[in-house]
């Protein structure tokens, strides 16, 4: 085991320089200059010249990239063209704000679908099952930005329980977890987010348990005598590892934070920043933001992996 | 003790009729089936495929889908009625005093779980003792079951186990709580003829060894001669035929039986044609009155699909379903092809 895990780690290094070099060239390859956002229109040659220096604009692409990738392994992303900052302070920050988001929404909607999924592949064909099914389309097919702002003009507007932006009182922008207020502003968010995954995993974990259900050793084991609860741990087993993979994609796109959700909200995560950034074309806010959301994906696609050879044996053979 | 003093059979099947219900069609799978076993017997039910052999072993444990399926008659094993055992009772029934083995051992195994794991929760069921306990007690049943180097195995997973060694662990597995009354359905057809043979000599010495019933399905006549003592033989979800298995072999009554004989492969038979049986069997949708072997029997006659001919019982015990048959010991008739 412990080589597999070796040797998964080894793979995920060409994956992680190849998700670099698209991150760096990405935003060369879309149009626009980041000096056209922070020089003035009648900007001197020299004082172009200047600034490009200053950023390292002057140099060629592979050497800009060489640079780059030097200066991040050291945990330096370089300034905000934008604000002057250092872009590692905002992007971590911004990252633990869609991370309490991310997380919440992940215990909610994967803890709800795995049930509604279970109970609805059980029953597979039955109203229980064409109930679920039914919530589940609907959760899927509702754009989630459609969503968070019918839920604004119903809570925050018409009924007035709840803010409409923000992540605390008095424009905070970190959470408290000792002040119940933070939490009210979590709740549209989180319930917008959980949307999609709820829908696509309720839907995949029914589909591979109703599949389950089917196979010939789930006859074995009722002839075996064991309960029916007992059954089903050995189906949840059998199913996991598909409902693994999903729930690993979905846990990506969470963290990625969404750009709309948190725009809506005004919900200063990852998200909200890669909106800001884009707008404002600020390269090293872009490039260290994707590059980061992307090694997270790299890294949960990882761990799913492991996580799926430890459930199902026949796969570490591939 | 008086012969007379009534032994109650191991197994009774009295009228079993198991139909499967949906919304276009019935599916008569079992028609008024009779059965005894005696405890420590092994019966062959005997048959080619689609003729009720494994739908009549899986009503026995009540394996059959609820919801689409009628079972009627009488099933009792070891004196209880199966038929209306209610949720725990039903399931102490399985893998305590019935159990199973399957055909398909690489599908019939849970994948994700160790051969000696599933051998273990089994015990535990049944038993009440630690899962610990069951593990141990999986070590002795893989010895039991001759698995080399049974102590490794324990923690092998089905995949990574040859065809042989998974059938093996799956009899542990069946063995496990010393069952009154093994089902085995078709436990060889998936294995290769050398396995088989491994396979079926251990599960007679097992059999011996433990005083079971054993009802053994197969379409192979030469695993029934090798380890039944008494031969059913089903057609369209009726038996047709049953005696020990050196009368039904040796000397079969029914044109069936005659035919499926004649129509295997045996010794001295190069050159010759192998006789086969016209047709195919009948559709179970739609069962044909009377015989339902009599459109394909070459001894046919109007009076075969007139009526659904007798049990003829024979003074030593067999029994054939065929009005060309007499149950006395009056000269037999001679059956002559229509």
């Amino acid at each position: 085991m412990t080589a597999y895990i070796l040797r998964r780690l080894l793979y995920a290094i060409p994956i992680a320089l190849g998700v670099s070099i698209v991150c760096f060239a990405l935003v060369y390859i879309a149009p626009g200059d980041p000096l056209q956002t922070i020089l003035p229109e009648d900007a001197s040659a020299e004082t172009i010249e200047m600034v490009k220096k200053a950023y390292g604009f002057d140099k060629p692409i592979p050497v800009q990239y060489a640079i780059w990738l030097g200066k991040v392994l050291t945990g330096d992303f370089g300034l905000s063209i934008a604000t002057g900052r250092a872009v590692t302070d905002d992007l971590f920050k911004a990252l633990g704000n869609t991370m309490l988001l991310a997380t919440g929404a992940v215990v909610v909607a994967f803890s709800l679908a795995f049930v509604m999924g279970l109970v609805a592949g059980y029953h597979a064909g039955g109203p229980i099952d064409r109930g679920v099914t039914g919530i589940a389309v609907i959760g899927v097919s509702i754009p989630n930005y459609w969503l968070g702002i019918v839920m604004v003009i119903i809570f925050a507007v018409e009924l007035n329980v709840l803010p409409a932006t923000g992540m605390g009182p008095r424009g905070s922008d970190t959470f408290n977890f000792w002040e119940w207020d933070h939490f009210r502003h979590l709740l549209m968010p989180l319930v917008t987010l959980s949307m999609i995954p709820i829908g696509i995993i309720t839907r995949t974990t029914r589909a591979a348990v109703a599949e389950v259900l089917n196979q010939d050793f789930v006859e074995t084991l009722r002839a075996k005598g064991l309960s029916e609860f007992e059954i089903l741990l050995h189906v949840v087993k059998n199913a996991m590892p598909q409902v693994l993979a999903v729930m690993g994609l979905q846990f990506g796109y969470l963290m990625g934070g969404s750009i709309l959700v948190e725009t809506i909200f005004t919900w200063p995560g990852t998200g909200f920043l890669l909106n800001k950034a884009i707008l404002t074309r600020d390269l090293p806010v872009l490039q260290g933001t994707i590059l980061i959301l992307a090694m997270i994906f790299v890294a949960t696609n990882l761990v799913i992996d492991l996580l799926q050879t430890m459930v199902d044996p026949r796969l570490k053979r591939s | 003790m008086s012969d007379t003093a009534k032994k109650t059979p191991l197994v009774r099947l009295e009228d079993l009729n198991v139909k499967f219900v949906t919304r276009e069609s019935t599916v008569n799978a079992v028609n008024d089936v009779n059965l005894t076993l005696e405890a420590g017997e092994v019966l062959c039910i005997i048959g080619e495929s689609g003729s009720g052999k494994s739908v009549s072993m899986r009503a026995l444990m009540r394996l059959l889908p609820e919801r689409r399926t009628r079972i009627s008659g009488t099933i009792e094993v070891d004196g209880k009625d199966v038929l209306s055992l209610k949720g725990a009772e039903l399931s102490d029934l399985r893998g305590g005093l019935v159990s199973m083995i399957f055909q398909e051992p690489m599908t019939a195994l849970d994948p994700v779980f160790s051969v000696g794991h599933q051998i273990a929760e089994t015990v535990r069921r049944h038993e009440g003792c630690s899962y610990d306990k069951g593990m141990e007690r999986a070590l002795e049943l893989l010895e039991l079951v001759k698995v080399p180097s049974a102590e490794r195995r324990l923690k092998a997973f089905p995949h990574e186990l040859s065809g042989g060694l998974r059938q093996r662990a799956m009899i542990a597995m069946a063995l496990s709580c010393r069952p009154k009354l093994l089902l085995a359905d078709e436990p060889t057809t998936a294995l290769d003829a050398t396995v088989q043979i491994q396979v079926l000599i251990l599960l007679r010495k097992i059999q011996a060894e433990m005083g079971m019933g054993v009802i053994f399905v197969t379409h192979d006549l030469g695993v029934a001669a090798e380890i039944a003592d008494r031969v059913a033989v089903m057609y369209a979800g009726r038996i047709v035929e049953t005696g020990t298995v050196q009368e039904v072999l040796g000397n079969p009554k029914h044109p069936y039986t005659q035919g499926m004989l004649s129509s295997t492969v045996h010794g001295n038979m190069r050159g010759k044609d192998i006789e086969a049986i016209p047709g195919s069997p009948p559709d179970l949708r739609a069962m044909p009155p009377g015989c339902s072997f009599a459109p394909r029997c070459k001894y046919a006659e109007p009076a075969c699909t007139a009526a659904l001919p007798p049990e003829v019982v024979f003074e030593d015990g067999r029994m054939a379903r065929c009005i060309k048959l007499t149950p006395s010991a009056a000269p037999e008739k001679e059956l002559v092809p229509a």
